[in-house]
């Protein structure tokens, strides 16, 4: 029926997130002839091929996430039809049809879990009301299944993709009318989907932003200053020009700004490392900048130094808090540290951009498309509506590609070239240029009463930033547990000025302060003389929720389910343990989702570390939506924590990184990854995000098993050997 | 200059300088991008080709010292019985994350199964560990070999 046809309109469903729901809209946009390869569409997601292969966009960028496999998911099963007949299509960056396009705070599932199920459930509506227009029956005697419309009085059926074309041209259904499904009946959401790229990943072939090809395609590299923000002095240019294949080179005047265009020298050449050859004869002279006064010794000192006086102010005091102290069997007083990370995902970062007729396109692997849109036009002097980003698969994403620093230089350098350019980084370029986690420092003080409660709990936390605003994720919520879980509680803060990028990293905020919170929590519970589950649970005490939902509620209930779990399915407290060998608990609430985490580790006498098992629990809710890639999300960011226990810091010296390569910043190898076991605790409450949240806890339930087994306390990341040995 | 190189049964040229990385000469000068390139220092493992079936880190191989040796990657191990195998566990058990560090990982896998069949959890740290997988798929990886080898795994 759609071969051949003239359909004079094309309906889409248009989708904003302005208003924090779905908005349908019927827009008339432009003529289209469907036939063999253009098929009709029936909203914005979805076509459907008369041969009844339905193709789905795929919204967001895939960065690992498995969110190319999953949103879809969503779409097919409200849609009725098999996962077999479905095809996905990356979609380009276009907010105004998609809405919000990125990779963070796993935010993808619980904001688009409504939405998505009613973009399947609208246009299936669409199918079976021409199927029903058809066959003059009502719709409500129709059923579907397998992409097939079928009326069982009359014994009547049709495919999808035999009704597509005419359901393209009926009128939107009324939003109130469509109906989801009952979770029970679900055959594709809930069963697990090798995700819809592992083909491709397995045969090499080229899905990332480093693979893209371009015709007349060059290549370049741009290098920046170590110091943060320096700008060029001086660059031998014409030494780089010397070298075979390089066509340009050249100053970028960039600004201040850390996350945006930079002050740099460009190469350009027909090949990568040509290019690279060019850099290296650059002999570059960078400009003196404030920030070279600054490193990590000077900000630990300054840290020092702030910690025995006031405060700049005090973000939070509930009760009384030295009453709480008064009344206490015991106290503990403990200095806390953790270094700046990098995230270091596998695929450096790289862009190809090509200017031509006063317009933009770009091939990038981000995390957040249309925000490096809004920096290039900034930038660039270009209108928004005249970039064009198409998502590449991205290698690894961590929160790095949230910036999209790297686009607005391949943009700047594509438009001074004049050909399509390919900008690729060195992973020094990576290392040395990033936005770090920041380093934080935490002062703490605590007391247990003679019932096993914390009757009082201090933290002077000690942050990076500028003119007393924290630098971004350097921050504490004034809600961080166990705030309003200690009726004494006082959180006191203050801020080193700090000229180093810092940046949401896997986790942010909470990778680094579920390591101090659960680490002296476990002081407190080891100085009671009380077991860490117990000791936990108590804490967590009858308290149900705290706070507002879908703000900064706290389900304590919902935690306690998660620590009870871990602990039945881990055998705490029942498995005999050898010389040297311990287990620690810890739990945290991120990103919507419970995870408390059992680590069973052993330590040498020549202080190496050996993580035996680790143990999850966890709670995002009531569905799961892909278990394979939800298994697999979890494992990752268990042992991705893991590796920043063990190995991880950048150290900044003269303003500048140290760390170069895997060689002087080890990520964890396959001989260090331990086996993880998780444990999903479902409950009645809507279905929330893995990307992040299983990460924060294993910190420090891996120094509380080093705890446990030596009876050394860690108090600064990342572990180190010297500490441990014997 | 122009190096013949055997790159995945066919000869080819490649027009490069002296001390290009094979990685390089792969990648932007034939056109075969699955090796990947993660650090430029043979650390990460994302380049790994094979050279008359031995791993090797293609981006801290210089073009220049490959000679006639016949170079396998990504793109064509599926041609071989045992990358075929190790190709079809990583699917079966659906291993990759982000699948950067993958072409990587399945060559080294391939290379360890030709030379032991039946590898130990042993053999797998020691064959492995040249490999990072930046979203530690780790778990995943050890199970798929087992699986291509015909021992029991588990996820």
């Amino acid at each position: 029926m759609a071969d051949g046809t003239d359909i004079s309109r094309r309906h889409f469903v248009q989708v904003s997130a302005a208003a924090g729901g779905l908005m349908l809209s019927f827009s008339v946009a432009g003529k289209a002839r469907a036939d063999g390869t253009n098929a009709p569409v029936l909203n914005a997601y979805v076509t459907i091929a008369p041969d009844n292969v339905v193709t789905l966009v795929a919204k967001n960028p895939e960065i690992g996430q498995g969110i190319k496999t999953s949103l879809p998911m969503i779409i097919a099963e409200e849609l009725d039809v098999d996962w077999a007949q479905v095809r996905i299509q990356q979609a380009d960056s276009k907010p105004a049809v998609y809405g919000l396009q990125f990779a963070g705070g796993s935010m993808a599932t619980p904001m688009n879990w409504d939405q998505l199920r009613k973009v399947g459930a609208t246009a299936r509506a669409l199918i079976v009301a021409a199927a029903a227009a058809n066959w003059k029956v009502p719709a409500s005697e129709c059923t579907t299944a397998s992409g097939v419309v079928h009326h069982k009085a009359s014994k009547r059926s049709a495919t999808y993709g035999s009704l597509a074309a005419q359901a393209a041209t009926l009128p939107a259904p009324d939003p109130k009318s469509i109906v989801l499904k009952d979770p029970k009946a679900y055959k594709i959401i809930g069963k697990s989907k090798p995700q819809v790229d592992t083909a491709a990943i397995v045969r090499g072939k080229p899905l990332f932003g480093i693979d893209v090809v371009v015709p007349g395609m060059l290549y370049a590299t741009f290098e920046k200053a170590p110091v943060f923000g320096a700008g060029v002095a001086s660059a031998d240019l014409d030494a780089a020009l010397a070298v075979k294949g390089v066509r340009k080179a050249f100053l970028v005047g960039g600004g201040p700004e850390l996350n945006g265009l930079l002050p740099g020298v460009a190469v350009v050449a027909d090949s990568w490392w040509q290019a690279r050859q060019g850099r290296n004869k650059l002999n570059i002279k960078w400009q003196d900048h404030p920030t070279a006064q600054q490193s990590s010794s000077g900000f630990a000192a300054q840290a020092d130094a702030l910690s025995k006086g006031a405060p700049l102010r005090t973000e939070r005091l509930d009760g009384d808090v030295a009453a709480g102290f008064t009344g206490a069997t015991s106290t503990v007083e403990a200095a806390y540290a953790y270094p700046f990370i990098a995230h270091a995902p596998l695929e450096p970062q790289n862009c190809t951009a090509h200017f031509h007729d006063g317009k933009m396109e770009i091939w990038a692997p981000t995390q957040y498309p249309d925000a490096g849109r809004q920096l290039v036009a900034k930038t660039l002097g270009l209108k928004p509506a005249d970039i064009t980003i198409h998502m590449t698969r991205c290698g690894g994403g961590f929160g790095r590609r949230l910036a999209n620093d790297y686009m607005v230089e391949a943009a700047w350098i594509a438009k001074e070239t004049g050909s399509p350019v390919k900008l690729l980084w060195t992973r020094e370029d990576d290392l040395r240029h990033d936005f770090y986690r920041p380093a934080g420092w935490h002062y703490l003080k605590g007391a247990v009463d003679k019932s096993g409660k914390i009757s009082a709990w201090h933290d002077h936390f000690v942050t990076l930033g500028t003119a007393g605003k924290p630098a971004s994720s350097a921050g504490m919520a004034t809600t961080e547990f166990p705030a309003r879980f200690v009726e004494n509680f006082k959180y006191d803060l203050s801020v080193i000025e700090c000229g180093i990028p810092t940046g949401p990293l896997r986790a942010p905020g909470s990778n680094a302060l579920a390591f101090v919170v659960q680490s002296f929590i476990d002081e407190l519970a080891h100085s009671a003389g009380i077991d860490p589950v117990t000791f936990r649970l108590n804490l967590l005490g009858d308290q149900v929720f705290v706070g507002t939902a879908g703000k900064d509620g706290y389900d304590g209930h919902r935690m306690k389910g998660v620590l009870e779990l871990v602990a039945a399915k881990s055998g705490w407290g029942k498995t005999k343990l050898g010389p040297r060998q311990g287990m620690g608990v810890a739990f945290h609430f991120s990103h919507l989702g419970y995870f408390a985490e059992v680590v069973q580790a052993h330590v040498s006498e020549a202080g190496d570390v050996t993580v035996e098992k680790v143990w999850v629990a966890a709670d995002v809710g009531r569905q799961i939506i892909n278990p394979t890639g939800a298994l697999n999300q979890v494992q990752g960011a268990v042992i991705d924590g893991l590796s920043a226990a063990l190995g991880q810091k950048i150290s900044i010296e003269g303003g500048a990184v140290v760390e170069r390569n895997f060689n002087t910043y080890p990520l964890l190898r396959m001989k260090s990854a331990p086996m993880v076991e998780v444990h999903w605790n479902i409950t009645d409450n809507a279905p929330t995000g893995l990307g992040e949240p299983a990460l924060p806890p294993v910190l420090p339930a891996l120094c509380n098993a080093i705890f446990a087994a030596t009876g050394k306390r860690l108090r600064s990341l990342p572990i180190s050997k010297d500490q441990l040995k014997v | 200059m122009t190096y013949s190189l055997n790159v995945d049964g066919k000869v080819r040229q490649a027009d490069v300088e002296p001390g290009t990385p094979l990685l390089w000469a792969l990648r932007d000068s034939l056109g075969i991008l699955g090796p990947k390139f993660g650090c430029g220092i043979g650390s990460c493992g994302a380049c790994t080709v094979h050279i008359d079936g031995v791993p090797v880190r293609s981006c801290a191989t210089p073009v220049e010292k490959v000679g006639a040796g016949k170079v396998t990657t990504i793109e064509a191990i599926g041609d071989t019985a045992i990358g075929k195998k190790v190709q079809a566990a990583w699917t079966e058990l659906d291993v990759a994350q982000c699948g950067y560090c993958q072409p990587g990982q399945i060559m080294s896998a391939t290379a360890l199964l030709t030379k032991t069949p039946k590898p130990t959890d042993a053999d797998i740290d020691a064959a492995m560990s040249g490999n990072i997988c930046r979203c530690a798929t780790y778990t995943r990886i050890r199970a798929a070999i087992k699986l291509a080898s015909g021992q029991k795994s588990g996820v």
